[in-house]
């Protein structure tokens, strides 16, 4: 950054249905850097907020699911190429956000990008793998297809701002969910970022659905939220995770609790896949 | 009942009718077979069954003596036991008619003959015509006549509808029995648009099969045809009856048909006015059944004449 | 359209009875709870009675299993995961399920009469679906057994170790075969709890569990209420938890292990849509109608409760569909020409009655059929309501007995919106003889099963399981070993 110009800065916002509103509150709260720097206000989402990111998300849904798999990892594979692009910036965020070196930043959003690129690869694979076609008993034509659980809410992880982020989201979206991601409390902003660039992806619009803010204020509602059908919570504690658990078992909603540092992994896939099976009969 | 003008007509009468789910229907007719009849229901389903027998010989080695006997059976399918109903009918080749009709002189007993060039139904119309109108001269009370296969499996649904109709106005006062042969149509679906051709042609009974081909009837397409006279009855009025024929050689077989009767068309189809077997030694079977549930043991086969 | 279903030539050929012999399934007055391979009392020394819902006559004493039984039985499964089971080779599982399945073809009729007994449905269902399919459950999965590495969830994988399976009263045998087939062949050790109404064909399977000398503490087998359930799901030993019954339960359920370590799977309730477009196959459609929602009495998660008719056809199909209802031979469920059987209790009856009531004082148009009911047990003739709306009660609640709701669409679009207008997710039919239409409503129906021209089937190769509040995790096929997989 050049140091006789004063720079202009970003408003980090939120990412609600391909729209970058404020939070609808009017709050925001302060973000530092790993070092203790102030690094910006970034939006403080709130139920409401999360409310309208989940109608946002259920109204993307048939739309994303209803494209072919192939164009699904067009759009994925997009936003690697995005996010490649912008390398720079995001390993410049991460840098800050998690105080790592230059060099282990740019590892970072280099693993991050390589992983949306194996996540873009299997759209068109994941029925391969989870579907069967099945030997009845009887003159029926039977197949299982996985079928999107829907919308889901992920609760991303503290410490890592990018690359659990990618981890945890693109496996829903991947697998035909719709999503709604709450970022790092702390370390927000790599998230925001990728979500910009979303927006230069293809992505249609409440695909990806980022509520910054106080964990700890929203996740609840989007636990209990009853329209959302699956819930990741890989970003908060046991205890409160309990807690969350129970308030998702209202709607019976699929739970993924995702070890610590929980790489990618055919488990995150399947976590919020339905199998749906067919039978038809078979005869002249 | 529709008119039938042309054969585009026919074609969408046709072509609205319901289709057959194949495994449906044969799940059905499954079912079906696993009811039950026991004691008096067994006793009046088998006294019933023996009643709508066509009891049939169609080789090229049938003879008056033959027929004679065949004849006596139907009379008096068990002569030590009057309370065994007759069968139906007789069913023979045309040759054979004016035996049988003097050997059965008054009883009840009908004399059916197979005619239009049975079993193929591969001749001119002519000839088919002047089979039907011998036979019923000489005596039949009813014809059953074979459709043309060929021309319904090549889509000449006019042909097998206008056959029918000349058959019919061929037999007067003579009951005509349409066979479909459903073997050779092979599909449910066939067999209900055959169903249908030959109830509007004015068929009286239709019927599975001759009997001489590789499947004859089975208990799917007769539920079918059931299905089909039901349905006709329902949008016309006209009640038409049901013929299986062929393979049908045992009791158990031939109580599966009637409780597919009783619970698709209904009862009042258990008629021998409605249904008849096209069979020969189901009879003795049934006459076996009979005697074991009167007498409580197990019987010889010699309990019973031949034919 | 009146009413009246008396109008029918159908039927006049009425059959004998022909009851199968009670007496073939050779109850015993008592049974106790099954654990480590043997018949205990209970440690409260309390038993209830198991009625036979077609004449509300006690069947057989069972055990009411406490906290402390259960523990007891969970201990065993666990002393039998450490000791034993996690140390028997794949192949011997396998061939310990071969055994298991051989065995119940063996007393195969015993096991349907002790079914009908016990259950009220009638003796054609359990003797040709439940307990054929229960046998073909173990044969299927003791297949699975030594080939873990082949089911695509990555070499070598492990069990999850003690499995706590709690299962209903619809289909007993089935539901117990569901659950410990798979369960056994990916190596865990079991407690079992029947339902309360309908234990006593688990207690027959505990029976061949001993003949085929399954090591003791394998399978536990406990019977009691909702507490005993209750004390099995929050136990600490227990590793997972497979339930199927009501969504209510099944809420808290998983409320209750969502701070545990357990691993859990749910098959719950349903609203079903049977989809009928113009052009389906009309006969079988109605059967598969009938077998829809009259099969098991409606006592069945996947029943499809809601017909939803395409308008055009809507008349003719309900004219047809009154007309095949008032066929139905309601009553004695050991006679073999049954073919809907007594309400399994008086509490689902009195649900039942409670819910088409609603019906009525909704404006729906009722049709019941004219069939005679016997004079003892629970007992409820086969319904269909026509004119019923989206918004009905008996459009949107589980009655899970004989009572069909009739409600129409126009459009594919339609069909497909009201289908899915449901917090329910389990199955759904579709007919037409439209192939390309066909799978455009499939892929677009938010279920777990979706059945087209046939209604109601199940096999082991076929997953089975919902979407939504119908639950998750699916029981059948190559997916049913991930329900007790630890991956």
């Amino acid at each position: 950054m050049s140091e006789d110009r004063l720079d202009v800065r970003k408003t980090y916002k939120l990412l609600i249905n391909g729209a970058f509103p404020r939070s609808e509150s009017g709050r925001s709260y302060e973000v530092t850097s790993a070092k203790g720097e102030f690094l910006a206000n970034v939006a403080q989402g709130s139920r409401k907020d999360v409310r309208d990111a989940v109608v946002a998300a259920r109204g993307a849904q048939s739309k994303w699911w209803s494209q072919s798999a192939y164009n699904r990892g067009q759009v994925i594979y997009r936003l690697a190429e995005m996010a490649e692009s912008r390398r720079d910036e995001l390993a410049d965020h991460v840098r800050l956000a998690e105080g790592l070196s230059s060099k282990k930043a740019q590892a970072s959003v280099s693993r991050a990008v390589d992983r949306v690129v194996w996540y873009a690869g299997w759209t068109d694979k994941i029925a391969q793998i989870l579907g069967s076609s099945n030997p009845v008993a009887g003159p029926f034509f039977n197949f299982s297809v996985p079928v999107a659980s829907g919308v889901v809410g992920v609760l991303c992880e503290q410490e890592s701002s990018l690359e659990a982020f990618v981890n945890a989201v693109l496996a829903p979206i991947a697998v035909g969910n719709t999503v709604v991601a709450v970022a790092s409390e702390k370390r927000p902003t790599p998230a925001v970022l990728l979500g910009e660039m979303t927006a230069t992806a293809d992505f249609p619009a409440g695909l990806l659905n980022v509520v910054t803010g106080f964990t700890g204020e929203v996740a609840p509602t989007l636990a209990s939220h009853e329209d959302v059908d699956g819930i990741d919570l890989g970003g908060v504690d046991e205890e409160f995770a309990d807690e969350l658990a129970q308030l998702a078992a209202g709607s019976i909603k699929r739970v993924l609790r995702p070890g610590p540092n929980e790489d990618a992994s055919l488990r995150r896939l399947r976590a919020f896949v339905e199998t749906s099976t067919v039978w038809h009969t078979i005869g002249q | 009942m529709p008119v039938i003008e042309n054969e585009s007509q026919l074609r969408a009468l046709l072509g609205g009718l319901s289709g057959v789910d194949a495994v449906g229907a044969e799940a059905r007719a499954a079912k079906l077979a696993t009811r039950s009849l026991k004691k008096s229901t067994k006793l009046a389903a088998l006294d019933l069954a023996i009643s709508m027998v066509d009891l049939t010989t169609l080789e090229g080695a049938d003879t008056p003596g033959r027929v004679t006997s065949l004849c006596a059976k139907a009379m008096h399918p068990d002569p030590s036991d009057p309370s065994v109903p007759s069968v139906a009918a007789v069913c023979v080749y045309p040759d054979l008619v004016a035996h049988a009709r003097s050997v059965l002189g008054a009883s009840p007993v009908k004399v059916a003959s197979v005619a239009t060039a049975f079993p193929s139904g591969r001749a001119s119309l002519n000839v088919k015509l002047m089979d039907v109108r011998e036979a019923v001269s000489a005596g039949a009370d009813e014809i059953d006549m074979v459709i043309d296969r060929g021309a319904f499996l090549s889509g000449r649904v006019g042909q097998v509808f206008d056959e029918v109709v000349a058959v019919k106005e061929a037999c007067g006062r003579a009951h005509l029995k349409v066979i479909l042969e459903t073997g050779e149509l092979a599909t449910y679906d066939n067999a209900r648009r055959a169903s249908w051709i030959a109830m509007l042609g004015g068929a009286d009974f239709i019927k599975t099969s001759t009997g001489k081909v590789g499947v004859n009837a089975t208990l799917p397409a007769a539920l079918v045809m059931l299905e089909a006279v039901r349905d006709f009855a329902e949008t016309t009025g006209v009640v038409v009856g049901v013929k299986v024929a062929g393979g049908i050689r045992n009791t158990k077989d031939a109580l599966r048909y009637l409780v597919v009767i009783n619970e698709t068309a209904g009862s009042r189809w258990l008629s021998p006015d409605l249904f008849r077997f096209g069979a020969s030694s189901l009879l003795n079977d049934l006459l076996m059944q009979r005697l074991k549930q009167r007498r409580g043991v197990y019987v010889r086969p010699d309990e019973f004449s031949g034919d | 359209m009146s009413g009246d279903l008396t109008n029918s030539s159908l039927g006049a050929m009425a059959y004998d009875p022909a009851p199968e012999s009670a007496a073939i399934a050779r109850l015993k007055p008592d049974y106790g709870l099954f654990i480590n391979g043997e018949f205990s009392d209970p440690s409260s020394h309390e038993a209830f009675a198991s009625l036979n819902p077609a004449n509300e006559e006690p069947l057989a004493n069972v055990a009411q299993a406490s906290a402390a039984d259960v523990d007891r039985a969970v201990y065993a499964a666990r002393r039998a995961y450490d000791n034993v089971w996690s140390k028997t080779t794949g192949a011997e599982r396998s061939k310990y399920l071969f055994r298991i399945a051989r065995l119940i073809q063996e007393r195969s009729r015993e096991l349907a009469v002790v079914e009908t007994l016990d259950n009220g449905k009638p003796i054609r269902e359990s003797r040709d679906v439940d307990i054929p399919l229960a046998a073909a459950h173990f044969f299927y999965y003791a297949g699975w057994a030594d080939k873990l590495d082949h089911a695509g969830f990555g070499p070598d994988p492990k069990p999850l170790g003690v499995a706590g399976q709690i299962i209903p009263w619809n289909f007993p045998l089935l539901m117990a075969a569901w659950k410990l087939a798979p369960a056994l062949a990916a190596g865990n050790t079991c407690v079992l709890k029947p339902a309360e109404t309908t234990p006593l064909s688990a207690l027959i399977l505990a029976e061949i569990l001993q003949q085929a000398e399954l090591p003791e503490g394998v399978v536990n087998i406990i019977t009691g209420d909702g507490s005993t359930g209750a004390a099995l799901v929050d136990h600490p030993g227990v590793d997972k938890i497979a339930f199927t019954g009501s969504t209510e339960v099944g809420r808290l359920i998983q409320q209750r292990v969502a701070s545990s370590h357990k691993h859990l799977t749910l098959e719950l309730g349903g609203k079903g849509a049977n989809i009928v477009f113009e052009d389906a196959p009309i006969d079988e459609m109605i059967e598969g109608i009938i077998d829809g929602i009259f099969f098991n009495q409606g006592h069945v998660c996947c029943a499809g409760s809601r017909l939803l008719v395409q308008e055009s056809v809507a008349d003719e199909v309900l004219r047809r569909l009154i007309r095949r209802v008032d066929q139905l031979r309601v009553g004695d469920p050991l006679d073999k020409n049954t073919d809907v059987g007594a309400i399994n209790s008086a509490a689902q009856l009195a649900r039942i009655e409670e819910l088409t009531a609603y019906g009525e004082e909704e404006g729906a148009t009722r049709y019941t059929s004219s069939c005679a009911l016997p004079d003892k047990g629970y007992w409820f003739a086969p319904t269909v309501f026509a004119d019923v709306s989206q918004s009905h009660r008996i459009a949107r609640e589980e009655i899970f007995g004989p009572v069909l709701s009739v409600l129409t669409f126009r459009t594919p679009d339609e069909a497909v919106a009201k289908a899915n207008n449901t917090n329910y997710g389990l199955a759904c039919g579709v007919w037409s003889e439209k192939g390309s239409r066909t799978l455009w409503v499939a892929e677009r129906l938010r279920a777990g099963v979706i059945w087209a021209n046939t209604y109601n089937r199940f096999d082991p190769t076929s997953p089975f399981g919902g979407v939504r509040e119908s639950g998750f995790g699916r029981e059948g096929g190559r997916h049913g070993l991930e329900a007790y997989l630890n991956v």
